[in-house]
């Protein structure tokens, strides 16, 4: 683990009454994050992760258990609170990149840098991504792979310090989605922006600092990559 | 239909349901305004001619100075004459017992047998009177109920100048004075009433015995109207015949009718809006409704449902909704005719009162509902019929978008990214926007077409009661008198300043063309009646010359500098010509106006007055009233002062029923656009709206660039509805025309502001429930799913 730790999970879980159908989506999970670590959490579909991921970015609470950003309580907080937190600390990335089509490229990122004190340019943000050439464009005209770029800059530019990714390559191909974790791993270490990606392509936890397994809602394994890899040495 | 496809439609509906009831309510507006006013127009219609049946009222009225019965029956012979009834009647005033207010009124003669003669009288309460009884007289309804009068009740009349105590009998109903007022217009019945005593009685008063002063003609199927009131006319010439009219003319029957009519414009243009928004509205959530069934719509093409299977199952939601509109606004259309029928049958006392929905009004009201929902029905569906299966089964292309007007201008730039949404969303769909503000604007049209009036009959007393005529009193003398007595009237208590006036009541001819008219002879200096043109600005009067209203002088076909001919009905009836050197713009009556001098001259008298205007001192109006009550030449007195705030009142009352009615109709229209609009977009974009929610917008903000549109809309939408509110008013004005007054076009300022209010109300609460929808936004499933 690279520093201290910015998440703390301990006993999470989470029940949801689906219909008529009670899910047991987390069975006590507990771990730490610490700052400016790369994690991905791995499983098959119905693991839990997508439910994690959602206490963490602070869109559910859990049933039982605590889960603590740095000093805030997110299993207690308030809507109000739980938002205050999502606009301070938290960029999202989508799996459907979830742009705002009636947008451009830089306008979707000044959505955020609006919101926050101190941003980076729209310009910067994209730039990091390598979309300087098509900040005028409309979702409508850009491919999978840059509209998920240009969701990546939006969420890297309020300066998030931590960034969320829901299956990021989820609707891409290899070399697109290559081209996107590039930046997820530039942002990372050049912002050193907490990252957590859930995924169940397992190729993609070669390039991370540490890989989480889930599986029927509890944590199967914890194993830190020795070596990791570059993207472009990913093969899937 | 298939089984399972009306299990999905019932379910449609229920999930849709909000939207479905707002359309329904939009259809039930329309609907209940059409069968309400129609209904009651046609009911109105109906209680007027079956009461003029039963009780015989007359087709020509010839009015005498004093003709002998017994040419009655020579006037029987005349071809086309069913029948004729002579009668007495009289202008006078009347006192209640320890009531300061000086009322007017006419006294009618009751024929011996109640069940014979003409413009029958029938008797509401208490008892008849009878012939030999030497003080009973019967009284109006609407004077009575005004002013409490009850049977029993001791009255003083003023009889060819005499003070004669009378004691009311019987409170009764005539189909001559169903609209009650003194000549001039407005009804007030708290100052006008009609009472009715035996002949014998009223013929010794008047000096009639052996005579009578009206004729009362009823005519075959075949008479000839304008020729029966020449040869009427001829025959009376030498008894003082004041000129024969038809009961077009005759004052209850011409007022009644331009009530009566008024309801069938506005039972038209207004409904006709209402339908019009709610086909819009149909169409744009059915549109919607099949836009986001793509793909159910795909699968049950796949299944092998054909065509007509899927289109009867998307006209069935439309038609329940529109079904649900037409027994509801059959039901409103029931109570807001019933309403409008009694508002109007005790207004006019009519003697019952009986409403019903007429079938084809029904008819067609269902009709035109059921059309309009297949109008709105048809594009959709027809769009469902021609998708491909396969083309169906993908989720619709990315919509496209472009940079704005704002952005070409660099404008976008100053605007946040928020507010750059609702430009570009605004924009990328400019015919719903266009149909969207149409639709609230026309709500706002809707509330100012059917409110407006009270600002116009404001104008219109303030410009004919107040700037044109400035006396406080209008006194009738029972005969033209010569000038010396007017130091009479100017010494009665109280009064401040006076002025005499000679009226001439005449046939004016021009060519082929004649009307009756009267000539109001002035002095050439007169402050309390002004002649004054269409801006207001006072016309010269001098001797020899003639200033005619604007609408007589388009009625008969002259300008000025044309010469006319004038025929007095009284005195000499010596045509003269006359040319016309000005046109006056009053907004009420028909009159020429000239000196007073030449308005005697006409009628071969010297220097004589029959009218006296005067301004009273408020303090002293008891004693001014009592003065004139003992004056024996004063025939009648008319307070202005009382009739037109009596006026005001009533009119006030009946406008605030009516605006209040239109404002709920009209914010079922806005709300049923505004509503539907914001839920449409709510569910095309509650994914956009979602994804800003999880990026940390808060509710409020998220909750702007969505109400931002609809606020958008309807600033945009507010002007065009004042514009098309004004156009609407002055297409009614058009329609409600009539040659008796011309009502000014003004639209005051509050009820502009009324419009907007009611319009920013419906627009806050539907705001506040798509707010609410808005904080149920699902957060996570934005993470999932891209539909």
């Amino acid at each position: 683990m690279s520093g201290s730790p910015v998440f703390s999970a301990q006993g999470l879980t989470k029940v949801y009454q689906a219909g008529e159908v009670t899910v047991q989506a987390l069975r006590g999970v507990t771990f730490d994050v610490g700052a400016g670590e790369f994690v991905v959490m791995l499983g098959p579909s119905g693991s839990g992760k997508s439910t994690l991921l959602n206490i963490l970015g602070g869109l559910d609470v859990p049933t039982s258990g605590s889960v603590r950003w740095r000093d805030h309580d997110l299993s207690h907080a308030s809507e109000k609170e739980l938002t205050r937190y999502r606009r301070e600390h938290v960029g999202f990335v989508f799996q459907f990149y979830n742009l705002i089509p009636s947008l451009t490229a830089r306008e979707n990122v000044e959505l955020v840098t609006d919101l926050v004190p101190n941003p980076m340019t729209p310009e910067d943000a994209l730039n990091i991504v390598g979309l300087s050439a098509r900040l005028d464009h409309f979702p409508a005209q850009l491919s999978g792979g840059e509209q998920q770029r240009v969701a990546i800059a939006r969420a890297l530019a309020k300066r998030p310090e931590c960034l969320l990714c829901d299956e990021p390559t989820g609707a891409l191909d290899i070399e697109t989605g290559r081209l996107v974790l590039e930046a997820l791993a530039r942002a990372n270490e050049e912002l050193a922006t907490t990252t957590i990606v859930i995924t169940h392509n397992a190729t993609i936890s070669a390039m991370a600092h540490r890989v989480l397994k889930l599986a029927d809602g509890r944590l199967a394994a914890s194993e830190v990559n020795s070596h990791r890899l570059t993207p472009a040495e990913l093969q899937w | 239909m298939v089984r399972p496809l009306n299990r999905k439609l019932l379910r449609d509906l229920w999930r849709l349901k909000s939207q479905v009831i707002t359309i329904a309510l939009v259809v039930a507006s329309g609907i209940g305004g059409y069968i309400g006013s129609l209904s009651a127009h046609a009911s109105l219609a109906a209680l007027r001619d079956g009461y003029y049946e039963s009780a015989r009222f007359a087709h020509v009225f010839a009015p005498v100075r004093r003709a002998p019965r017994a040419i009655v029956t020579r006037l029987r012979s005349l071809p086309g004459v069913l029948d004729l009834d002579p009668s007495i009647v009289a202008a006078t005033t009347i006192t209640i017992p320890g009531e300061s207010d000086l009322m007017t009124g006419q006294i009618v003669s009751l024929p011996r047998d109640p069940d014979s003669g003409m413009n029958r009288v029938v008797l509401a309460r208490g008892r008849w009177v009878e012939p030999d009884d030497d003080s009973g007289v019967l009284i109006s309804q609407s004077f009575a109920r005004a002013r409490g009068i009850q049977p029993g009740q001791r009255l003083s009349v003023l009889m060819n100048g005499r003070q004669q105590a009378v004691t009311v009998r019987g409170i009764a109903l005539s189909p001559a004075y169903i609209f009650a007022a003194s000549q001039g217009g407005f009804a007030d019945d708290t100052r006008f009433g009609v009472l009715w005593m035996p002949e014998n009685r009223l013929a010794s008063a008047y000096d009639l015995k052996g005579a009578f002063n009206l004729l009362s003609l009823r005519l075959g199927a075949h008479g000839d109207e304008r020729s029966i009131i020449t040869a009427v006319d001829k025959a009376l010439a030498n008894y003082g015949a004041a000129g024969a009219y038809a009961r077009k003319d005759q004052l209850s029957h011409k007022m009644l009718t331009q009530e009566i009519e008024e309801q069938r414009v506005f039972g038209t243009v207004l409904p006709s809006v209402f339908l019009a928004v709610a086909i819009f509205l149909l169409h744009v959530l059915l549109s919607r409704h099949i836009a986001t069934e793509r793909t159910q719509i795909a699968a049950l093409k796949a299944m092998g449902y054909g065509n007509g299977t899927i289109g009867a199952h998307y006209f069935a939601f439309t038609s329940v909704t529109v079904l649900f509109g037409v027994v509801l606004g059959v039901a409103v259309g029931y109570f807001f005719g019933r309403w409008m029928t009694g508002l109007y049958a005790r207004v006019f006392s009519f003697p019952d009162f009986h409403f019903a929905i007429v079938g084809w009004v029904g008819a067609s009201a269902v009709l035109l509902a059921v059309v309009s929902g297949v109008v709105a029905t048809f594009s959709a569906v027809r769009a469902v019929m021609r998708l491909p299966a396969a083309e169906a089964m993908r989720p619709p292309a990315a919509p496209h978008f472009h940079r704005t007007f704002l952005d070409r201008l660099r404008l976008g730039a100053l605007l946040p990214a928020p507010a750059r949404m609702v430009v570009r969303e605004i924009e990328r769909r400019p015919l719903r926007t266009s149909l969207t503000t149409l639709g609230i604007a026309s709500s706002a049209a809707i509330i100012i077409a059917g409110t407006w009036w009270g600002d116009a009959f404001a104008e219109l007393v303030d410009s004919e009661l107040f700037r044109r005529d400035r006396a406080d009193v209008l006194l009738a003398l029972n005969e033209p008198k010569a000038i010396g007595a007017f130091a009479e009237i100017r010494r009665l208590p109280g009064v401040l300043m006076a002025e005499a006036a000679r009226t001439v009541p005449v046939r004016l001819r021009h060519g082929a063309t004649e009307y009756r008219s009267a000539l109001l002879g002035l002095d050439p200096d007169a402050r309390l009646r002004r002649v004054q043109d269409a801006q207001g600005r006072d016309l010269p009067l001098t001797n020899g010359s003639l200033v005619i209203n604007d609408r007589l002088a388009r009625v008969l076909g002259v300008r000025v500098g044309d010469r006319i001919e004038v025929e007095p009905i009284e005195g000499t009836r010596r045509a003269t010509h006359l040319v016309i050197s000005a046109e006056s713009g009053d907004l009420m009556g028909m009159y020429g106006y000239v000196t007073r001098r030449d308005a005697a001259r006409l009628v071969g008298e010297g220097d004589t007055f029959n009218f006296a205007r005067v301004r009273v001192d408020a303090a002293q109006d008891a004693h001014f009233f009592e003065a004139v009550r003992n004056t024996p030449g004063i025939a009648a007195a008319g307070d202005k002062r009382r009739m037109v705030a009596n006026f005001r009142a009533t009119s006030q009352h009946n406008l605030l029923m009516f605006a209040t009615i239109l404002s709920v109709f009209a914010t079922c229209i806005a709300v049923g656009v505004v509503y539907n609009s914001a839920r449409i977009t709510l569910a095309e974009q509650s994914w956009e709206l979602a994804t800003l929610r999880v990026m940390g917008f808060t509710r409020a903000e998220v909750s702007w660039t969505l109400l931002g549109q609809l606020l958008v809309q309807m600033l945009i939408a507010l002007p065009i509805g004042f514009l098309i509110g004004h156009a609407l008013a002055a297409f009614i004005l058009d329609l409600i025309s009539s040659e008796e007054f011309r009502i000014p076009l003004v639209v005051d300022g509050g009820t502009y502001a009324l419009a907007g209010t009611v319009m920013l109300a419906a627009g806050v609460a539907t705001s506040l429930i798509v707010r609410r929808r808005i904080d149920q936004l699902d957060l996570i499933g934005v993470l999932k799913t891209r539909d």
